[in-house]
């Protein structure tokens, strides 16, 4: 039978190199590609956290520097000694600049680390308590959402007499509910798997259950969007004292830097204001990066289990 | 359809009641005193003892909170909402005075933001990971993560002090009088803020709906539509464009709250005498009435926002629309046989109100 | 030998010495090409309406088994060079267990594909050799599909006019006109058109799905699937419509994991197993495990409910 099919068929011995020739109808796109290959993913988190580590040390030990006045270099404009210039006090900008991103940096991780606390409780709550109770959640997330950020901010900022306090409370309360919704829907997706069901039956208590499957499943997910919460911190953060509601002006935070410039922009010193949003735009991005970074490791995690 | 509309409506009452109760407690709740605040201002100096005592007493610190608040509550139903002491006049005659200019911007930026966030947002996802769709990722990305007030400086310095084209700041030129001066002075005055409010809008709206647009060229009904010969793009135009609808709908009213932020800061920036720019006036000065009042006005226009999506989500969606009235008539039925009685045989898919059966299934296995 | 050189280098890449031969019956049934012939075969003009061969679809990914950051991508085949071959008049089953792979074939045939898969091999279609944009330029005209589900609809628009498509170059009121015709024809009112996906029973949804692939007048259709959900009358009527279709002139493919069903309609059984088609078959071979010459299309044999279930049997 074999042998009738070998005639058959049409593979003449011939015509062998060219019936071994396929068409091909699709490459897959390239994974090797940077943008997925796992081990530069690890290095960008990996680097992109060490520079921001460095800024916030750097930062703190330039902040005494960043106040000398000096003023043989008023208004220098950019040069290699001065970076980025030097402002009407002969402050040099460089180093005010530093010390206002390390300032940021920490008030944004204070604030998402509170903000993130509160999206973990507030989601796990939500999704593992009764309909009342997610419901009430999800009213509170639906009421916060109900007044612009920027609005609530001020108001928060403004309840609690300004200040460093008034802003990072404000931050830290305004900005769990996105995060509480992704928490509520890792949950609910966790506790739909067999093994809590399994640990259900073997009687463990919820809390017990909370603690032991459903943190460490839903961690991951939580750990990218508690790093994707600072740029939002910090934006904001900026944005508040540069209103005036934040740290007080005698802080050298990004926001009151901007805000004097602002006064100076009329004069042309266009470095006073330029180079601290860029660095600032450029802290906000290596966040964006290593969240982005940590969310595509996570992603193919979850998908390979 | 009717009580759809009714449920929403209720609901958006109910949350703008805690919101507004929220605010006021805030308000309330801050250590800085209010009269205290302006004292030695021109308002609080010029305006006579009686009154003096009336404010004192109005946001005095003895009242409970609940009472207060009922009161302001009262009066704001009934148009009083109080006497801003940093403009010495009603706050709602503020705030009708600089709605105009807060709306106008808010409603270019809005519209501009939303077309140009939609399209590129679009052409982003149809031609995923190809040059088009890093570009503009790259842009959204950029442009998220910079600060609005500083793009507004940057502009301001660009096209107002270096190349004098826009004007510095205000909605009118210095020494004109809202009556004498013409819509193209306003149109010039209002430019600069629209573009730098619009061009930050644009970021988000074009990232969250080029998702969208991926999740519908991956779903199994335009992938049917591929393999019935259609292009992505000829399936989006021959009807798929209602999937996109939805959920742009949704984006482009959720994004009046951060347009709202985002005008906060460009008016401050340039100056523009709108809501925004009174909002950081009271808060700055202590105008408790005024600073309630706009945050109230806040909410309502979100709250607003959401409503309109809602019920124009019920127009679109058939599932919604014709989905209720039918269901339950008949079941599933065999081919041929029941055929034109068969309607709503599945239950309408509703965005509320799915989100506890996953909880009953989950408890059921065990 | 020489004689069948020439022809392959044609375009029409057939033996055409073979219609005579494939006059068999299913028990002495030769190989053809890789299959063997039900009773009556038709080779029109002398060649297959739809012939695969080779087929290979696989994944890049990355090796699940090596630690995660250390893991290497590599290509992992679902499908490894399968063969198969749909005559004119003619229903094949592809038969096999579900979450196989077996749509991709379909997904191969209809010139669809995910961004990271890659897809190998030779498919004819009407003695054409073809390649992936010639696919998608028969896709929804000579070849159409059949999808598993209502999902596979737009829940947004009316079903009429999706049922009329959109097809470039086809004038709007010819397919208004056809999608009437074929809601006559598969007993479906005139006012179905106007109803929502949501709004159809689990039947209707399926012939409008087939409404569907016939208005572009295909000469072949792929069937992914197209009965799960539905008791067994009605897979029975879904299968008669394609059993019509097929005796009208036209070719099916029918992927299932229902062989039961299969064997109930169709010409001939394929039998996916382990990445590839292990045995292409005329039904009649099922009579009696003797005439399945591979040891899984015996198992399955045995594993019929009338042949009590018997998982072994080698």
């Amino acid at each position: 039978m074999a042998e009738i099919a070998r005639t058959q068929a049409p593979v003449a011995p011939a015509a062998q190199a060219q019936v071994e020739q396929t068409t091909l109808f699709h490459e897959p796109r390239s994974l090797s590609r940077l943008t997925s290959n796992r081990k530069v993913l690890l290095v960008t988190v990996i680097g992109a956290l060490a520079v921001l580590a460095l800024i916030i040390v750097a930062g703190t030990l330039a902040t005494p520097a960043a106040q000398e006045t000096d003023f043989a270099r008023r208004d220098l404009a950019p040069s290699l000694a001065h970076p980025f210039g030097c402002d009407w006090l002969g402050r040099d900008m460089f180093l005010r600049t530093l010390a206002g991103l390390s300032l940021s940096i920490r008030i944004g991780l204070l604030a998402a680390a509170v903000s993130a606390l509160i999206s973990l409780v507030l989601g796990t709550i939500a999704a593992m308590g009764s309909r009342v109770v997610d419901g009430a959640v999800t009213w509170l997330i639906d009421l916060m959402m109900g007044v612009p950020h920027l609005v609530l901010l001020i108001l928060i900022s403004y309840a609690l007499g300004k200040g460093f306090w008034g802003v990072t409370v404000g931050i830290a309360l305004t900005h769990w509910a996105s995060l509480t919704r992704v928490v509520r829907a890792e949950v609910l997706q966790c506790r739909q798997s067999p093994y809590i069901a399994v640990a259900q039956k073997l009687g463990a208590s919820r809390l017990r259950i909370v603690a032991k499957h459903i943190v460490p499943f839903v961690f991951p997910q939580f750990l990218v969007g508690f790093i994707l919460l600072f740029p939002h911190a910090i934006l904001h953060e900026a944005a508040i004292t540069f209103l005036g509601f934040g740290l007080p002006p005698e802080l050298p935070a990004l926001g009151n830097i901007l805000s004097e410039s602002m006064t100076y922009l009329s004069t042309g010193m266009w470095w006073l204001a330029v180079f601290p949003g860029l660095s600032l735009i450029a802290t906000v991005l290596l966040f964006d990066l290593a969240g982005g970074a940590l969310r595509k490791i996570v992603d193919a995690r979850t998908n390979q289990e | 359809m009717a009580r759809y509309v009714l449920f929403h409506i209720a609901k958006c009452v109910v949350l703008l009641l805690a919101v507004s109760f929220l605010c006021f407690a805030l308000v309330n709740a801050s250590p800085i005193d209010p009269v205290q605040a302006n004292l030695g201002q021109a308002a609080y100096i010029n305006m006579d003892p009686e009154k003096r005592a009336e404010l004192a007493a109005y946001w005095g610190v003895d009242a409970p909170l609940w009472e207060s608040y009922a009161n302001w509550l009262g009066g704001v139903v009934q148009g009083d909402w109080g006497i801003s002491l940093r403009y010495n006049a009603p706050v709602l005659q503020v705030i009708a005075e600089r709605t105009a200019n807060t709306l106008m911007l808010m409603a270019v930026a809005w519209v501009v933001s939303g077309l140009l966030g939609f399209a590129l947002g679009i052409a982003a996802a149809l031609h995923r990971d190809g040059w088009i769709d890093r570009t503009i990722k790259g842009y959204c990305y950029l442009l998220a993560a910079t600060p609005t007030f500083w793009l507004a400086m940057i502009f301001l310095l660009c096209f107002s002090v270096l190349l004098p084209i826009f004007p510095i700041g205000f909605s009118l030129p210095i020494g004109v009088n809202s009556s004498e001066a013409t819509l193209l002075d306003a149109l010039h005055h209002l430019a600069l803020p629209a573009i730098t409010l619009s061009l930050v809008g644009v970021a988000n709206i074009a990232l969250h709906t080029r998702e969208k647009t991926i999740d519908v060229l991956e779903s199994d009904y335009v992938r049917f539509s591929r393999m019935r010969g259609l292009s992505p793009a000829e399936a989006l135009r021959n009807g798929c464009w209602r999937n996109l609808l939805l959920p742009a709908l949704t984006l482009q009213f959720a994004s009046i709250s951060e347009i709202f932020g985002g005008s906060v800061l460009v008016e401050e920036v340039f100056s523009y005498p709108g809501l925004g720019q009174a909002a950081v006036t009271a808060a700055l000065g202590g105008d408790v009435a005024l600073l309630a009042g706009i945050a109230v006005i806040s909410a309502v226009l979100v709250f607003g926002g959401n409503l309109a999506a809602n019920i124009l989500y019920g127009v679109i969606d058939p599932r919604i629309r014709r989905g209720q009235s039918e269901s339950g008539k008949s079941a599933r039925g065999g081919v041929g046989s029941d055929v034109g009685s068969a309607r709503g045989s599945r239950p309408p898919r509703r965005m509320n109100g799915q989100r506890f059966t996953e909880q009953n299934e989950a408890g059921g296995r065990g | 030998m020489t004689d069948l050189q020439d022809i392959r280098s044609s375009s029409a890449r057939v033996i055409q010495a073979h219609d005579a031969k494939d006059m068999h019956g299913a028990h002495d049934a030769h190989d053809h090409h890789h299959h063997r012939h039900a009773e009556n075969p038709v080779h029109t003009h002398g060649h297959h309406l739809l012939q695969v061969e080779d087929l290979s679809v696989g994944f890049r990914m990355y090796d699940p088994t090596e630690p995660f950051f250390a893991a290497k991508q590599e290509l992992v085949n679902v499908i490894d060079h399968l063969s198969i071959a749909v005559h004119e008049r003619e229903i094949v089953a592809l038969v096999g267990p579900s979450g196989a792979g077996k749509s991709l074939l379909a997904d191969a045939i209809m010139a669809c594909y995910e961004p990271n898969v890659q897809v190998e091999g030779r498919i004819w279609f009407d003695g054409e050799l073809q390649d992936a944009k010639s696919l998608a330029a028969l896709a929804g005209g000579a070849i159409a599909v059949v999808p598993q589900s209502v999902a596979s609809l737009n829940p947004l628009v009316k079903v009429g006019k999706q049922v009329q498509g959109g097809r470039r170059g086809a004038a709007k009121e010819d397919c208004a006109r056809k999608q009437q015709e074929l809601f006559a024809r598969y007993g479906l009112v005139p006012s179905v058109a106007d109803l929502y996906p949501h709004e159809l029973s689990g039947g209707m949804a399926r012939r409008v799905l087939l409404c569907c692939a016939l208005i572009g007048n295909p000469r072949l259709i792929v069937a992914d699937e197209p009965t799960p959900g539905l008791d067994e009358a009605a897979a029975l009527r879904v299968l008669e419509d394609f059993r019509a279709f097929a005796d009208g002139g036209g070719g099916v493919l029918l992927i299932t994991h229902d062989i039961e069903l299969a064997l109930r309609v169709a010409d001939r059984i394929a039998v996916f197993h382990d990445k590839t088609i292990v045995e292409e078959t005329s039904v009649a071979s099922f009579a009696s495990p003797e005439h399945l010459q591979h040891p899984f299309s015996r198992a399955l044999w045995h594993a019929l409910p009338e042949h009590g279930f018997s998982a072994a049997g080698e």
